[in-house]
């Protein structure tokens, strides 16, 4: 008998210890993650994206760490689960502007409608006749290669004028920033106003300006860049502390770009061909250059956002009558298309596509172009079926 | 569970060794205090094994429980770790004919908790009829009543009754509770009013509907937060040959709707209903243990969709022993087969915007062998392999887990 247990407990122990490694999930390729840090980043730079990276993703706000009264999600993740694009549940409406004078909402809660609010409390209503546009979340990874482009090269992209005569223009964003802002050291300045790229009008100036605001107007939480409750509109102490901000800033900014899949599949590079023919690519540039940054691994670099972080007027069908800036309401900054396969990892298992979630497949946010866009969206119209499908195929491989 | 300061815990187990001491010393004798084919899930918390003295009134004994874990979730591991999950420590007494005391205390993950999970009075009027007051173990489902480490071939806690209910809840309060016997069959109930929930359970670091929070708060064996009572109530119905059922409900007004006397919220209740059942197949001597749950919670209709206002859970272990002889100097000894089934879904419904399904579900499984030196020790190996689907539904994260550990009586 005791040589039978002894064999049992031999066995068991062989099976526990050598099945540890045997019966683990599998890791998930890295082209299939939108999260992870860009690849080259020092020690001291990964720890700092760790703490980023738990800030981001696991501090949820609740009624004790300052949540609202009034917001619109309870944490970074609400809105950008996975670092993808966000759900319409979690979809936020900004409101009260119009034109580039400004917004005239201010003091009605504009610009952002909190339309949550904590057990005992109203949310916002949109004031009646304000101006507004529905939101959902965009993509957050590859951001601090976004931000390290220069203003020269972003300039050197823009036809104003259409000098080309393709029906495509572009222009930067020039907007007022807030004084917590640093601009670059070589920042471009006209009239007292910086060229701004981030945001679905190309309103927000930095990482650190977007991260301010958002904790702010989405989650209600108060800031020594953002101090003002949104309820109350009282100035308050701190909510976050400012290293907890910044360390979220350096993960943004040291997410990586997303990997594209299926590089080498043939419906997928001839869908690209098809995809400059269209001149898709005029506005969803296929490769930028960053400039110079503190962190070596996204310095002067070469990447892949298909975007040209550049305003277009994109017709009747996009113009919500809202806008942000110096934008008109019918300009929307170019999306970029990176990660846009991996969508449905992030807003469960759909598309809900363009600046409000409107288009349920890329097929419809395609047709939803117009505008400047308007002569891609007739010869995509034009496109044999094949030729659509070799197209869908690489975009789905972004 | 109240919280006590580590002195105060520190005084409670010397005086608790130094009991333990004295009563080892007379006629020992580890025991149960009744023929387990008469007891139900509700005798539990006070029917243990414990060491007793025909010179003191006073019983002793508790559990230990430790494992090993190796977890992997989407690739990553962070490695082997041993953990010290709980000592819990148990003390009855008879004070006088048809008065008892009990308590326990449980000492969790290395001493970071400590807390009175159950420390009640007893005063028996008639078996059909006992009163019981102090700090009492809600009877929603069985888990609740019924979760001694030593009694289960598992080192994770069911997740509905962990992460859906709040397990080991206990709160102050009191009520009532009897049995009665007819042939085969026996009937029980309890019925407490006692503290209850909070705010809490709609706005925490979980951003879900998650009663356990409730546990948190160190007011809550002081302060009922609604001022309001909770009533916790079961029936169950057990026949010898074929198994017990039981059927709970738990509810009451959670939030603090009230302050200084001004309205500051709308009242906000909670529902919960449970069905638990178990049973051992002669035949096979298989044993099956299941238990579901459904919660119903008051949530602002401008509060987010992050939090559900409808949950359900359940869990089925099976456990067969595969041999049962002795083995060593252990005469009882028993080897087992068993496997868990566990899922909870935190918010049932539908987007507002989309009408697509809201997630926040969780589906485990859990293989596990099981050895039993004698029925109050088990030592366990479990592999559990989790499924997570966030509120949106996105695809599943895995989880695989490893465990190896024991939890034994003492």
């Amino acid at each position: 008998m005791k040589t039978y247990l002894n064999f049992v407990i031999l066995i068991l122990g062989i099976v526990f210890f050598s099945s540890c490694e045997l019966t683990a999930t599998g890791e998930p390729e890295e082209y299939e993650l939108l999260d992870g840090p860009t690849e080259g980043l020092s020690k001291a730079e990964s720890r700092r994206f760790v703490l980023g990276d738990v800030a981001f993703n696991d501090q949820i706000f609740t009624t004790e760490t300052g949540l609202g009264p009034i917001f619109t999600g309870t944490s970074c993740v609400s809105c950008h689960a996975g670092d993808g694009k966000g759900h319409p549940f979690n979809g936020f409406t900004r409101f009260g502007q119009s034109d580039e004078t400004g917004n005239h909402f201010l003091d009605q809660g504009g610009p952002q409608l909190q339309n949550k609010a904590l057990p005992g409390y109203e949310p916002e209503n949109l004031p009646s006749g304000a101006p507004h546009t529905k939101l959902v979340a965009p993509i957050v990874t590859g951001l601090g290669f976004l931000e390290a482009v220069t203003d020269d090269y972003l300039l050197s992209l823009q036809d104003p004028n259409d000098l080309d005569d393709d029906g495509i223009r572009g222009v930067v964003h020039w907007n007022h920033i807030p004084d917590y802002v640093k601009p670059h050291v070589d920042a471009v300045t006209q009239n007292g106003m910086y060229i701004t790229r981030f945001g679905k009008k190309a309103s927000v100036y930095n990482l650190l300006e977007q991260t301010a605001d958002a904790y702010n107007q989405d989650i209600g939480i108060t800031s020594v860049y953002e101090p003002y409750d949104t309820y109350s509109g009282d100035m308050q102490e701190p909510e976050i502390d400012e290293k907890t901000v910044n360390d979220v800033v350096f993960y943004l900014k040291t997410l990586k770009a997303p990997i594209q899949r299926n590089q080498d599949d043939p419906n997928v590079i001839a869908g690209q061909q098809v995809f400059e023919t269209i001149d898709c690519a005029k506005c969803h540039l296929p490769e930028m250059q960053t400039g110079y940054s503190p962190i070596d691994a996204i310095s002067n670099k070469t990447f892949h956002p298909y975007t040209d972080l550049l305003l277009h007027d994109m017709g009747p069908e996009l113009d919500d009558g809202y806008t942000e800036g110096t934008a008109t309401s019918a300009q929307w900054r170019t999306a970029p298309l990176w990660g846009l396969g991996l969508s449905g990892d992030s807003q469960g298992n759909a598309y809900y596509l363009m600046h409000d979630g409107r288009a349920h497949s890329i097929q419809q946010a395609i047709m939803l172009h117009g505008g400047e866009a308007i002569n891609s969206r007739n010869m995509y119209e034009n496109l044999s079926d094949e030729e659509k499908n070799k197209l869908l195929a690489f975009l789905e491989s972004l | 569970m109240i919280r006590i300061s580590t002195s105060t815990l520190i005084k409670l187990i010397f005086s608790f060794l130094f009991i333990l001491s004295f009563a080892s010393h007379a006629q020992d004798s580890l025991k149960t205090k009744k023929n387990s084919a008469s007891q139900m899930n509700m005798d539990a918390a006070v029917n243990k094994p414990s060491l007793t003295s025909d010179k003191s009134p006073v019983t002793l004994g508790g559990y230990l429980e430790a494992n090993s874990i190796y977890s992997t979730e989407e690739g990553i591991s962070d490695g082997l770790s041993f953990q010290a999950r709980r000592l819990t420590l148990f003390m009855s007494a008879n004070i006088a004919k048809r008065i008892s005391f009990m308590t326990e205390l449980e000492i969790e993950d290395g001493g970071e908790e400590m807390a009175i999970e159950f420390a009640a009075i007893d005063v028996t009027l008639d078996p059909l009829l006992n009163f019981r007051g102090g700090i009492v173990m809600n009877p929603i489902g069985a888990f609740n009543q019924n979760h001694d480490g030593p009694k289960w071939e598992f080192v994770e806690r069911p997740d509905m009754a962990v992460n859906m209910l709040a397990a080991t809840l206990s709160n102050a309060g009191f009520g009532a509770y009897g049995k009665t016997y007819a042939g085969n069959w026996i009937f029980g109930y309890e019925a407490y009013v006692t503290n209850g929930f909070d705010n809490t359970i709609i706005s925490n670091e979980e951003d879900k509907t998650y009663l356990p929070s409730a546990k948190e708060n160190p007011e809550r064996f002081m302060e009922n937060h609604s001022g309001k009572a909770t009533f916790t109530g079961k029936v169950s119905i057990k026949n010898r040959n074929l198994g017990e059922l039981g059927i709970s409900y738990m509810g009451g007004t959670y939030n603090k709707f009230e302050d200084d006397g001004e309205e500051i919220e709308d009242k906000a209740r909670l529902d919960v209903f449970a069905l638990d059942f178990n049973t051992t197949i002669k035949a096979t001597n298989t044993t099956i243990i299941g238990e579901a749950a459904w919660s119903w919670i008051d949530i602002p209709s401008t509060y987010t969709q992050q939090y559900g206002e409808k949950q359900f859970g359940a869990f089925v272990d099976v456990v067969q022993p595969i041999y049962q002889n002795k083995v060593l100097e252990w005469e009882n000894a028993s080897l087992n087969f068993a496997a868990r089934f566990d899922y909870v879904d935190w918010n049932i419904g539908k987007f507002k915007e989309t009408n697509t399904n809201i997630g926040d579900e969780r589906i485990a499984v859990t293989p596990a062998i099981s050895f039993r030196p004698t029925p109050g020790t088990v030592f366990r190996i479990n592999y559990r392999y989790q499924w997570d689907t966030d509120v949106i539904n996105n695809p599943a994260e895995e989880a695989a887990t490893w465990y190896f550990g024991f939890s034994t009586y003492f």
